[in-house]
C-alpha cells in the first residue's frame, strides 16, 4: 500500500531516503511525493521518523542514501540533500518547529521581519551608510511584515515581545515568520500541539488560507486526526521509518496497516483481510 | 510551612549571606593589602589579616550584610525604586529630542573638556581611554551583538600596528611604496578584516566555548610567530621609528607630533563615526540577523539567515576597529613589539565590554571609559590607592562579581536584559554558545 | 633525521611530559563532563598545587637531599600536599564562581566569563602574594640522577617518579569512576543532569566532588611539574592550555581520552621539537589545538559525555 504514486506536477519528491544515527535507524527507505498546491499530511505514531523526515527535507540532517528533489517551479529542479538549512530556505522551503522556536526577546514584528529580510540584500555597508537601496528595502520589508501579521491575525500584537504572546498566537507567529521567507513549500511540524480547540479551529482555517490564498503547498505533521482529516488533501503514514500507507484521508483511515500501527495488532480474524 | 521553619530557613540564608560577606571582606583585605615576595610569601597575608586594618574590612562586610538583609526584606520597595529609575531612563531616552540633545551635549563636552586638562590626563585620555573605547566598541560587536567569545581579539590590534610598521617601511621587509600612516588607515583596516575572515570561517562553526579556546590558541600562535620571526617582524625587541601621522593634501597640511590632543581629536572623530555606523547597524537587517542568531541559531538558519556568514561578518567588523586602534597607537608611540599583545589585554577588553554591558553601544563606551579612567584616578588615592600590578586582580574579581550579580552590565541594552531575564526563566539561551543544530526536540 | 638518533630519549621525555598533561587534562575533562564548562581557572589550581608542594617541602627538607625511604616519603608528602591544596582551591572556585551562576540559570557565556575572571584573579593574586620570580622546590631526591637506561637512552629518576605517581593516580581514578557511587554519580550527571537529580542524585554534591577530584589531580601535577621546572605564579597558563589541548585531542568528557590525549601530545611535542628551534616548541601544541578543534572537535576517542570509556 505504499507504492509511490506518479504525480503530475510534484513540488517535492523524496526517493528512498535512509537516515541512520550510529546504530539507530530513523528512516528506512522513505519515498513520497507531494503535488504542487496540495496539502499533504504525514502522520504516524511517536518515533516513526516524521520530524527526521522534516529535518532531511530542510537540510538539517544528511541522509546516508536517497534523493530529495524540490521543484520550486515546474521547470526548475533542485536537490536538497547536502544543502545547508538557510540555503534550503532560500530555494523555497520554510518550516515551523515542533516546539515553537521564536526569537523570544524580540517583538512579534521583528520576528516576522527577520524572515522577510532574509530575501533582501542589504549588507553591513549599506546598513551603516543608509544607502538608498537599504532605505527602500526597509520600507518594503516593513510593509510586507504588516501584511503577514495581518494575514495570521496578529496585526495588533506586533509590538509585543514574542515570548509574552499566548501559545496559540506564538504558533501563528511562527507561521507568519516562515511565510515571510516567501516559500513555495511550507513544512508545519505539529502546529496544533498544545493548543485548545478554538485555537485548533483557527489554525485549520489559517492553513487552508495559506494554501488557497497564497498558493503555498503545505506538508503537515500532525497527531490531531480531526485536523488532518479536515485539512489534508492526501495523507502519508509512517511507522518505524517506513511509509506504510498513502492516499486520501478516508482511504488511509480504513487501511488495516494503519490501524495496526496505531492500535497494535488485533488478534481476531479479519474478514477479507489483506493484512 | 510553619512559621518556625520559615524563619529558621531565613536565618540560615542570612547566616550564609553573612559568611559570604565576611569571606569577601577578608579577600578584599588581602587584595588591597601589602604584597608578599618570593622570600617572604606570607608577608602579604599576615600584613593584611593580622593587622588592625582587617577590623575595618570586617566591619565593612558586616555593614554590607546588614544592608543586603534589609534589602531582601524590603525587596519590593527596592525593586519598585529601581524600576522607577529604569522607566524614567527609558522614557527620557526614548524621546528622540532628549536623546539627540544629550548626544550633542556629550559631543561638545568631548571636544572642549580635554583642552582644559593637563598633559598627563590628556595622555591618559588618548592612550588609556580613547584607544580602549575603540577596542571595546569593536569587541562589543563580536561578543555583544553576535554572542561570540573571542579571546584573541588583541591579535587584530597587533595586525593594525604591524601594518603601520610595514607600510611605513619600518619593518625589515619593505613594501612596494612607503606610505604615511594616515594613508595606511584603509590598508590596516583591510588587513584586520581579512584576518577576521580567515580566522572566522573555519572557527565560527564551533561551539562557543571551543571558539573561545581556539581564538586564544590563535592569539598565542600569532604572538609566538611575531616574537620569533625576527626577519619579518623585528622579533621580540620590536620595531621603532614608525612615523607619526601627517596629511598633505593640496591646501591642507597637518603633522601629528608628540602632542596628545591632535591624536585625541583623530580618535574622537573615528569613535563618533564608528558609533553612528554601529548604531545604524544594530537597527538594520544585519543587526536583527545577529539578534536572531543570538536568540536561536537553528530557527535563524531555518528562516534564511546564513548563520556562518553573519558571524564572520561580526568578527570582521569587530576586527576593523581594533586594526585602526592598533595603527593609531603604533604611530603615536612610534613603536610596536609583540610583548604588547598579550592575552591579558584581550581579557582586559572583555572586562570593559562586560562591565559596560554586552551588546550595548553606550555601555561599551561607558564601561571602557570608567574602567580605564578609575585606576588612573585612584592610583595615588590615600584610601583607595593601589599598585599598578594589582589592577588585574580587581578586574578578575570584577568579572566574577558582574556575572553573578549584574550580568547585563552597568548600562545594558534593553534587549539584552530581556534576553538574560528570559534565559534565567529557562526560555532561550541568551547567547550563541550552543552552536549545535539539533532541532529534533521530541519524537518523530 | 632529527628524531632517529635520540628516539628513545624523546620517547621517554614524551611520556613523562605526557603523564603530566594527562593529570591536568583530567581536571578539564571531568568538569566539562558534568558542567559542559571549560574551567579556565584549572591552570591556577595546577599552580596552587605547585606552591603547596613548595611550601611543604621547603619547610620539611633540611639541608641535605634525602634518599631512600626518606625520598619516597617526601615525594608522597609533596604530591599529597599539592593535591590537597589543589582540591581545596578547586572546591572554593566551584562554590564562589560557578555555583551562584547555576542557581540563577545563567547562560553559558556567563560561566565562561566567570571562569576567565576567576583565573585572572587567582593568577594575579598569586603574583602579588608570592612575588613574580620563580622559585625551586627543595629536591626530595637527586633530580639529575638517572634511574636506568632504556636502549641507550637515559631515564631520569624524575621521569620515573612522575610516571609512577601518575599511573597510581590514573588507575585510582579509573577504578573510582567505574566502581564507587560517586563515580556512578559523575557519569549520571554527565549524561543527563536533570534525570540524575530526579533519580535522587545530589547534583550539587556530585559537581563539587568532581571539581575536587580534578583539583587533586591538577594540584599533584603542579607539584610534580614544579619539582623540575620550578614554581612561579604564571606557571599555569601554558601547561593549562596544552593540557586542555590534550583533553580535546582525546575527546572532551572522556576520561581515558584525556589520558590518551595527554600522552599523544607529550610525544608529539617532544618529537616535533627535536627538529625545530626550541622557541617554536609551544607552537606545536597550539597548532594541534587549533587543528583538532577545526578538523575533528570530537577528538580521537570521541566526545563521551557520561561515559568514562
Amino acid at each position: 500500500m505504499s507504492a509511490p504514486t506518479t504525480v503530475a506536477d510534484a513540488i517535492v519528491s523524496v526517493e528512498d531516503v535512509h537516515l541512520r544515527f550510529g546504530g539507530v535507524v530513523s528512516l528506512a527507505g522513505v519515498s513520497l511525493t507531494q503535488e504542487r498546491g496540495e496539502i499533504l499530511s504525514v502522520i504516524g505514531p511517536n518515533g516513526a521518523g516524521k520530524t527526521s523526515l522534516f529535518n532531511c527535507l530542510t537540510g538539517v540532517y544528511h541522509p546516508q542514501m536517497g534523493k530529495i528533489i524540490f521543484r520550486p517551479s515546474p521547470d526548475d529542479e533542485v536537490s536538497i540533500i547536502g544543502r545547508k538549512p538557510h540555503r534550503v530556505n532560500q530555494v523555497g522551503i520554510a518550516r515551523t518547529f515542533q516546539t515553537s522556536r521564536l526569537f523570544n526577546a524580540l517583538t512579534a514584528f521583528e520576528n516576522v521581519k527577520i524572515g522577510v529580510e532574509s530575501r533582501q540584500h542589504t549588507g553591513p555597508i549599506g546598513a551603516m551608510l543608509h544607502l538608498p537601496r537599504t532605505v527602500r528595502e526597509e520600507k518594503d520589508s516593513d510593509a510586507r511584515t504588516v501584511e503577514l501579521l495581518d494575514f495570521v491575525g496578529l496585526r495588533r500584537r506586533g509590538d509585543e515581545i514574542a515570548s509574552g504572546l499566548p501559545y496559540g498566537d506564538q504558533r501563528r507567529l511562527e507561521i507568519a515568520r516562515a511565510l515571510g521567507t516567501g516559500p513555495k513549500l511550507l513544512l508545519l511540524d505539529e502546529p496544533a500541539a498544545g493548543t485548545n480547540p478554538s485555537e485548533k479551529l483557527a489554525l485549520e482555517q489559517l492553513i487552508r488560507r495559506v494554501n488557497r490564498e497564497l498558493g503555498v503547498s503545505v506538508l503537515l505533521i500532525e497527531h490531531d486526526m480531526r485536523l488532518v482529516m479536515s485539512v489534508a488533501d492526501r495523507v502519508t503514514v509512517l511507522n518505524f521509518g517506513r511509509v506504510i500507507a498513502s492516499g486520501t484521508p478516508g482511504e488511509v483511515q480504513r487501511d488495516p496497516a494503519v490501524v495496526e500501527a496505531y492500535l497494535g495488532r488485533v488478534d481476531t480474524e479479519e474478514p477479507g483481510g489483506e493484512g | 510551612m510553619s512559621r518556625i521553619s520559615l524563619s529558621s530557613f531565613r536565618r540560615s540564608q542570612n547566616a550564609r549571606r553573612l559568611a559570604a560577606w565576611i569571606i569577601g571582606a577578608l579577600v578584599l583585605a588581602v587584595m588591597t593589602g601589602p604584597s608578599g615576595t618570593t622570600t617572604t610569601p606570607t608577608a602579604g597575608f599576615t600584613g593584611s589579616l593580622l593587622h588592625p586594618r582587617v577590623l575595618g574590612y570586617l566591619a565593612f562586610g558586616v555593614v554590607m550584610w546588614a544592608l543586603s538583609t534589609a534589602r531582601v526584606r524590603s525587596r519590593d520597595r527596592v525593586h519598585s525604586a529601581t524600576r522607577g529609575v529604569q522607566e524614567l531612563r527609558e522614557k527620557l531616552l526614548g524621546d528622540n529630542r532628549v536623546r539627540y540633545g544629550a548626544y550633542l551635549i556629550l559631543l561638545v563636552a568631548a571636544i572642549l573638556v580635554p583642552t582644559a586638562l593637563n598633559s598627563f590626563w590628556q595622555e591618559v585620555l588618548v592612550d588609556q581611554i580613547g584607544v580602549f573605547v575603540l577596542l571595546a566598541v569593536g569587541l562589543n560587536v563580536v561578543v555583544g551583538y553576535a554572542g561570540l567569545l573571542d579571546l584573541g581579539y588583541i591579535a587584530f590590534y597587533a595586525i593594525g600596528a604591524y601594518s603601520a610598521a610595514y607600510w611605513t617601511g619600518a619593518l625589515p621587509v619593505h613594501p612596494i611604496l612607503h606610505l604615511n600612516p594616515f594613508y595606511v588607515i584603509p590598508l590596516a583596516i583591510l588587513a584586520a578584516v581579512a584576518a577576521g575572515v580567515i580566522l572566522g570561517v573555519p572557527t565560527l562553526r564551533l561551539r562557543g566555548d571551543y571558539l573561545a579556546i581556539v581564538t586564544l590558541g590563535f592569539g598565542e600562535i600569532i604572538s609566538i610567530v611575531a616574537t620569533n620571526l625576527s626577519s619579518v617582524t623585528g622579533g621580540a625587541q620590536g620595531i621603532i621609528g614608525i612615523p607619526h601621522f601627517s596629511v598633505h593634501l593640496s591646501s591642507f597640511h597637518y603633522q601629528w607630533g608628540l602632542s596628545n590632543l591632535p591624536y585625541y581629536y583623530l580618535l574622537l572623530g573615528f569613535v563618533v563615526i564608528v558609533l553612528v555606523a554601529f548604531r545604524s547597524l544594530e537597527n538594520s537587517r544585519v543587526g536583527r540577523a545577529l539578534a536572531a542568531i543570538r536568540e536561536d541559531e537553528v530557527a535563524a538558519e531555518a528562516s534564511g539567515v546564513g548563520v556562518l556568514k553573519y558571524k564572520v561578518m561580526a568578527f570582521a567588523i569587530g576586527a576593523s576597529t581594533s586594526g585602526f586602534a592598533g595603527l593609531l597607537f603604533a604611530s603615536k608611540i612610534s613603536f610596536v613589539a609583540p610583548g604588547d599583545f598579550t592575552v591579558q589585554l584581550s581579557i582586559l577588553i572583555l572586562v570593559l565590554v562586560t562591565f559596560g554591558g554586552m551588546g550595548s553601544l553606550p555601555g561599551a563606551v561607558l564601561g571602557a571609559a570608567v574602567l580605564q579612567w578609575a585606576p588612573e584616578y585612584l592610583r595615588n588615592h590615600p584610601i583607595l590607592g593601589f599598585q599598578q600590578q594589582d589592577l588585574y586582580i580587581y578586574l578578575g574579581a570584577l568579572l566574577v562579581v558582574m556575572m553573578i550579580f549584574r550580568p547585563s552590565g552597568i548600562w545594558p541594552s534593553r534587549r539584552r536584559r530581556r534576553e538574560l531575564a528570559l534565559a534565567e526563566e529557562g526560555v532561550g539561551t541568551a547567547d550563541a554558545m550552543s552552536g549545535s543544530s539539533d532541532p529534533a526536540a521530541g519524537p518523530g | 633525521m632529527c628524531i632517529i638518533h635520540p628516539f628513545w630519549s624523546l620517547l621517554v621525555s614524551g611520556l613523562s611530559d605526557g603523564f603530566l598533561y594527562a593529570l591536568i587534562a583530567l581536571g578539564y575533562t571531568l568538569v566539562y563532563g558534568v558542567l559542559q564548562l571549560i574551567n579556565f581557572a584549572h591552570s591556577e589550581v595546577f599552580m596552587s598545587g605547585g606552591f603547596a608542594g613548595y611550601f611543604i617541602l621547603n619547610r620539611t627538607i633540611g639541608s641535605h637531599t634525602p634518599h631512600g625511604l626518606d625520598s619516597i616519603f617526601m615525594v608522597v608528602l609533596g604530591t599529597v600536599g599539592g593535591a590537597v591544596f589543589g582540591g581545596l582551591i578547586a572546591y572554593v572556585l566551584e562554590r564562589a564562581a560557578y555555583r551562584p551562576l547555576r542557581r540563577r540559570n545563567a547562560p553559558r557565556i556567563a560561566f565562561l566569563i566567570s571562569a576567565i575572571g576567576a583565573s585572572y584573579f587567582l593568577y594575579n593574586l598569586a603574583g602579588k602574594e608570592f612575588g613574580r620570580d620563580a622559585v625551586s622546590i627543595k629536591a626530595p631526591f637527586n633530580l639529575d640522577g638517572s634511574a636506568f637506561r632504556l636502549f641507550g637512552a637515559e631515564v631520569q629518576t624524575y621521569q620515573v617518579v612522575v610516571a609512577v605517581a601518575a599511573i597510581v593516580m590514573l588507575v585510582g581514578l579509573d577504578r573510582m569512576v567505574a566502581v564507587t557511587r560517586l563515580g556512578k554519580g559523575i557519569r549520571a550527571v554527565a549524561q543527563d543532569a536533570d534525570t540524575a537529580s530526579l533519580m535522587g542524585v545530589n547534583i550539587d554534591r556530585v559537581i563539587s566532588q568532581t571539581f575536587v577530584i580534578g583539583g587533586l589531580l591538577g594540584g599533584a601535577a603542579g607539584f610534580l611539574f614544579g619539582l623540575n621546572y620550578g614554581v612561579v605564579y604564571s606557571m599555569g597558563f601554558t601547561p593549562g592550555l596544552k593540557a586542555f589541548t590534550a583533553a580535546v585531542l582525546g575527546g572532551i568528557g572522556n576520561i581515558r581520552g584525556a589520558v590518551v590525549g595527554g600522552l599523544v601530545l607529550g610525544l608529539v611535542e617532544n618529537f616535533g621539537s627535536a627538529c625545530i628551534q626550541t622557541s617554536w616548541r609551544d607552537v606545536i601544541a597550539f597548532g594541534i589545538l587549533v587543528a583538532v578543534l577545526i578538523i575533528r572537535p570530537t577528538g580521537l576517542l570521541g566526545e563521551r559525555l557520561g561515559r568514562s570509556a
